[in-house]
């Protein structure tokens, strides 16, 4: 959710009132937006000051909070999906509209009849990196610092948030007086292309540029590598084969804007041409707001490498044709049509109702890009009716409730095992690489373990195969508790499996170990023994056993991570060909692993044979096969 | 010792008062530590008071022992030099060691002894012709108990250290305040014993310390978390919801995101946020999804359908064939949905809930973990509405004593309309949220083959928020994960939700 700082009092003169920071704070929440801080410039940078004096100190920062305003600003969390909400103009004329302070305004393409078009011709080659491109003009602005200020936030917080950090679309602004269409995007290789980048006062190829960034400039540089290994750089010329920019990366210095420009001519490269008719809508139609003739467009003919010229922006309304029905009845409401076309005219959208009284004819306006169906303008009902007022009904659905067989015995299999003296303990799924087999002295034959291609950290390696490294972690983490310590964890254990068309299955089963100063190994095996008795599967020895629909036996095994000769692998005799589960002294190398003193004996049970009914009709139900 | 103590009691009973414990010690023919045991039980038990008597006497070393009956060092040295006289070395060889040095030292110098030299070798002659062994007479008389001068104790204790000093105590015993001739030593505890022989009829029980805590159990315990996760299921069951099998962490981008309309560049299919898999990397499209189905949902992302403008990109199987850990269990919903909407028989209602594990791509801190429990519920019948949703929430979330709720819109990708779920805290004074909700996009449903009609309405929430402000933890570590501290575990009481 994209956060943006407004001037508290700007924001108030656009609003027209002044709030307290409650009120503010109740007005956004009914529209869906959050005040999350009330802050300052001063305040934040003191804070960061705080940040950079603990890492050792910055004498121009601390400068600069001495300079740096004490004027209140607004934190205002925005919905990902309102790009419009971005700088304070858009926030003041949602909330403006909203509070019926102001029309929605009408967005226009400035009249050109008679009049020739900025041209902007794309060449060929731009499709082998970033094929498309978007423009407009805005005619007559009138900027201050703080309007400027604005207009360049909102590029950075579209290029954060829709354009994905300039990956999707990325923009450039121009002062129109200082070039001279028609205009050209093209893509050459980076050694032709040779310009004063903005901020810099010498000429750069665009491959030393790139180097430059890589190399100086901490911002920049998290952008080379969208171009850095095409063999062809994206790049728009003016007439005079001026370079206005290196899209997505850099503008040129020579058409960089400032307080005095009039005429601003916008540029969206992308390689989403829908997105990039949105980025430009949303910028033409917050700062249209400063144009001579306020909220008027001058439109920019693009012809495209098949020679097709479309004239962008696209600013006319989207038609959706919804019933006012379809509307109380999503919501549960039964609010009079006349009343709903009144609400969304509160969301910027201009409703007009049919003959019938029940039709509703919606108008949506290119600032709201996040309407994509109907549902959109039932929601947006909601909130100008405002969600709180919405009469609540319990829903009449009857079903019946019903646990998960697999979640049910686990539930009754934990009461068991906690009764029999075991203390439950939570641990992760994702472990480590060495954690899940080299520290347990299990080999890792690559076809076990889940492995994770970008973890954030290296705890995060693999799924883990087995509960036992989590439980011995556990024990490493509490070795100053008296003794023994016994624990258990019934959860899943995560394993490659082809036959699955994910590729993978969970596995449900039950850890538990004992700690002590001898090795317990006869506790783990009897805890065994009673689970399988509170399971109500026999040892396959018992008189009766071999009648039983099931039954359990144990062999001596072979697993490295525990001792040898104290070791059993469990085998029920519905499955008897793989073990479900093994007991056994933990190795001693495996307690150095995890840097445990004490003896450690281990069960570790696979629990899914035994997910049966009362009649032994096995209860397990796969999500996937 | 019993007899001891009786003994004593008699002993007293009848003389009003023992002068000297010690003496008493004498008389029973004990040794005197045995009657202070005796004598410190029955004063505990005031039956007795005893007064302190300080004793001092001088008694022999080990070394002075010897002299008893050998002589002192001195007379024994005069004895070996004999009438004859003898040398040095030779005297050495008679009365070896400490005695020979210190008895000749001493024989010089009451003059019994000389040295002379006229001769080559030097020999050791006697200077009187018999001596009187005072020292010996004066250790006989210590080691018997007598009086010596006081100037003679004092040169034997310190300058020739053949005595040393001793310090006792003995005590002049009189009735106490609960003398009696018997003493009934109360009970702690009642005993089988007791019972079999009747006994605890004429037992005294001594007082219980009821300030002291008991002894605690040994069983086992139960997890805070999972003690929690055991009520929200019982809440959902008892409202009639069904649990998904959610047992399955691996999971295709298709069904996390694809399947809930969630575009190919949201920032949520980031390898920022979500963990992707090198193995198994891909759930090849031909398994699990038909190819009808796969279609639509496609379509639905491109160029929209169902009434939907679409978003207006170009779909990538092969992005949506990737495989990660699931983000949410929502995408176990949407593989619920899709067979609720094709099973055989056709559509039927649904309640379903889960609580599970999902996954996501962050740093450990303290309200953060790599993994955590979400809950999750939804009703998907024909004609819900956004009232049926805060209806059911209102039901759900005074379950959990949050009786009163509010709603603010929110955007979530997959649900139009959306609710951020606010509780006011009483405890805190404020509005906290609790919990998201929404309705499903039609462009989520619609592919599936869901009628028209048919809404859907769901909710989420994390399982480890409620449990730490339940159970008063601050860092999500110590609730979850190997670090936690088993004594937490040990001490937490019953999860009370849904009462």
């Amino acid at each position: 959710m994209p956060t943006v700082g407004v001037n508290r009092d700007k924001l108030f003169e656009k609003l027209g009132r002044v709030y307290t920071d409650e009120e503010f704070d109740q007005l956004c929440f009914e529209y869906g937006i959050e005040l999350d801080d009330v802050t300052s410039e001063k305040e934040m940078l003191r804070k960061e000051l705080a940040s950079a004096m603990a890492k050792g100190g910055d004498n121009k920062l601390a400068a600069e909070a001495a300079a740096a305003s004490e004027e209140v600003i607004y934190k205002i969390d925005i919905p990902a999906n309102r790009y419009d909400m971005l700088c304070v103009e858009g926030i003041a004329r949602a909330l403006n509209i909203f509070r019926g302070t102001q029309k929605a305004p009408e967005y226009r393409l400035a009249d050109m009849a008679g009049k020739p078009l900025q041209q902007m011709v794309v060449k060929a080659e731009t499709a082998l990196v970033r094929p498309f491109v978007v423009c407009a003009v805005l005619r007559g602005v009138t900027f201050d610092a703080a309007r400027y200020n604005s207009f360049i936030d909102l590029q950075d917080k579209l290029h954060q948030n829709l354009c994905r950090q300039r990956t999707l679309v990325a923009i450039g602004t121009h002062d129109l007086a200082k070039v001279q269409g028609p205009f050209t995007y093209e893509a050459l290789p980076p050694e032709e292309i040779k310009f004063v980048p903005l901020k810099q006062t010498r000429e750069f190829n665009a491959k030393e540029l790139m180097q430059y960034y890589l190399d100086n400039d901490q911002k920049l540089k998290k952008f080379v590598p969208i171009i850095h290994n095409s063999v062809v750089y994206p790049v728009i010329y003016d007439a005079n084969r001026t370079v206005l920019s290196l899209p997505p990366i850099i503008n040129g210095q020579h058409s960089a804007i400032s307080l005095e420009t009039k005429d601003v001519f916008i540029e969206c490269t992308a390689t989403d041409l829908t997105k990039a008719k949105v980025v430009l809508n949303t910028v033409v139609t917050m700062f249209s707001e400063y144009c001579s003739q306020p909220f008027t467009v001058e439109p920019v003919e693009v012809t495209d490498a098949f020679g097709v010229k479309t004239a962008y922006p696209d600013l006319s309304c989207r038609r959706l044709d919804l019933t006012t029905d379809y509307v109380n009845s999503l919501l549960g409401t039964e609010l009079p049509p006349p009343d709903i076309a009144t609400l969304l005219n509160k969301m910027q959208v201009t409703a007009t109702l049919g003959s019938d009284g029940k039709a509703l004819s919606v108008s949506v306006p290119p600032t709201r890009s996040d309407i994509l169906h109907a549902c959109d303008v039932a929601e947006d009902v909601a909130i100008a009716h405002g969600y709180n007022n919405i009469a609540t009904r319990i829903p009449p659905t009857a079903t019946q409730g019903r646990e998960l067989p697999l979640n049910q015995v686990t539930e009754l299999l934990r009461g068991e095992l906690a009764m029999a003296g075991f203390t439950e303990v939570l641990t992760w799924a994702l472990v480590s690489r060495a954690e899940n087999f080299d520290s347990l002295r299990r080999p890792d034959d690559g076809a076990t373990a889940v492995e994770i291609g970008n973890p954030a950290t290296a705890e995060f390696e693999v799924c883990r195969s087995s509960l036992l490294s989590s439980a011995l972690k556990t024990l490493g983490a509490n070795k100053e508790n008296a003794l023994p310590i016994k624990l258990f964890e019934v959860s899943d254990a995560i394993l490659l499996d082809p036959s699955v068309s994910v590729g993978a299955r969970n596995e449900r089963r039950l850890i538990a170990v004992y700690c002590a100063k001898e090795s317990g190994f006869e506790v783990v095996h009897g805890l065994l023994n009673r689970a399988m008795e509170v399971l109500g599967v026999p040892y396959r020895d018992e008189p009766g056993a071999a009648s039983a629909p099931v039954s359990y036996h144990w062999a001596p095994s072979a697993d490295p991570a525990l001792f040898p000769g104290r070791q059993a692998a469990v085998y029920a005799s519905t499955c008897p060909d793989k073990p479900v589960g093994v007991f056994g002294i933990v190795h001693p190398e495996v307690l150095a692993a995890f840097e445990l003193p004490y003896p450690v004996s281990a069960l570790e049970l696979n629990i899914e044979p035994f997910v049966f009914d009362q009649f032994y009709q096995s209860k397990l139900e796969p999500l996937s096969n | 010792m019993a007899d001891l103590e009786s003994q004593l009691l008699q002993a007293l009973n009848e003389k009003e008062c023992i002068a000297d414990s010690g003496d008493f010690a004498k008389s029973q023919g004990v040794d005197h530590m045995a009657v202070v045991g005796v004598i410190r039980s029955l004063q505990a038990s005031e039956m007795i008071v005893a007064e302190d008597i300080d004793h001092f006497r001088y008694a022999l070393t080990e070394e002075s022992q010897t002299y008893l009956t050998a002589g002192s060092p001195e007379a024994q040295v005069f004895a070996a030099v004999g009438p004859d006289g003898i040398t040095l070395a030779e005297l050495k060889v008679k009365v070896p060691g400490e005695a020979g040095d210190v008895g000749f030292k001493q024989a010089m110098q009451q003059k019994w002894l000389a040295l002379d030299k006229s001769g080559g070798e030097p020999r050791v002659v006697r200077k009187v012709d018999s001596i009187v062994d005072s020292t010996q007479a004066l250790l006989a008389d210590i080691a018997a108990g007598k009086e010596v001068p006081k100037a003679d104790a004092e040169n034997l204790a310190k300058k020739r250290k053949l005595i040393k000093p001793e310090q006792w105590k003995t005590y002049k015993l009189t009735k106490g305040a609960k003398f009696a001739l018997e003493r009934k030593k109360p009970a702690t505890d009642l005993t089988f014993d007791m019972l079999a022989k009747g006994t605890w009829r004429t037992q005294e029980f001594k007082d219980y310390n009821f300030n002291a805590l008991g002894v605690l159990p040994a069983g086992g315990h139960l997890h805070p978390l999972l003690k929690v996760r055991t009520q929200f299921r019982k809440i959902f069951t008892q409202m009639g919801f069904e649990e998904m099998p959610t047992n399955q962490y691996v999971e295709s981008s298709f069904w996390n995101f694809d399947a809930l309309f969630q575009p190919q560049q949201h920032p949520a299919r980031d390898a920022h946020d979500t963990f992707f898999l090198t193995k198994p990397a891909a759930t090849p499209s031909d398994r699990g999804v038909p190819a009808d189905y796969l279609q639509r949902v496609q379509e639905v992302h491109e160029v929209g359908g169902y009434g939907s403008a679409g978003y207006g990109y170009s779909w990538k199987l092969a992005e949506a064939e990737k495989n990660l850990l699931r983000t949410h269990t929502t995408a176990v919903s949407s593989r619920m949905l899709y067979r609720l909407a094709n099973q055989p028989g056709g559509f039927k209602p649904a309640k379903y809930f889960s609580i599970d594990r999902v996954f996501r791509n962050e740093a450990v801190d303290r309200t953060h973990l790599a993994e955590f429990h979400q809950v999750e519920g939804l009703v998907c019948d024909r004609g819900l509405t956004l009232g049926d949703l805060i209806g059911v929430l209102q039901q759900f979330f005074s379950r959990l004593g949050l009786k009163k709720l509010r709603f603010k819109p929110a955007f979530n990708p997959y649900t139009e309309p959306s609710m951020e779920i606010f509780s006011y805290s009483e405890q805190l004074g404020k509005w906290m949220e609790v919990g998201n909700s929404g309705m499903f996009r039609p462009e989520m449903l619609r592919p599936m083959g869901l009628p028209e009609d048919v809404n859907v309405i769901a909710w989420g929430l994390s399982l480890e928020r409620p449990t730490m402000i339940l159970y008063g933890i601050d860092n999500i570590r110590d609730l979850f994960g190997h670090k936690v501290s088993l004594s937490m575990v040990r001490r937490n009481p019953i999860c009370r939700l849904g009462l």
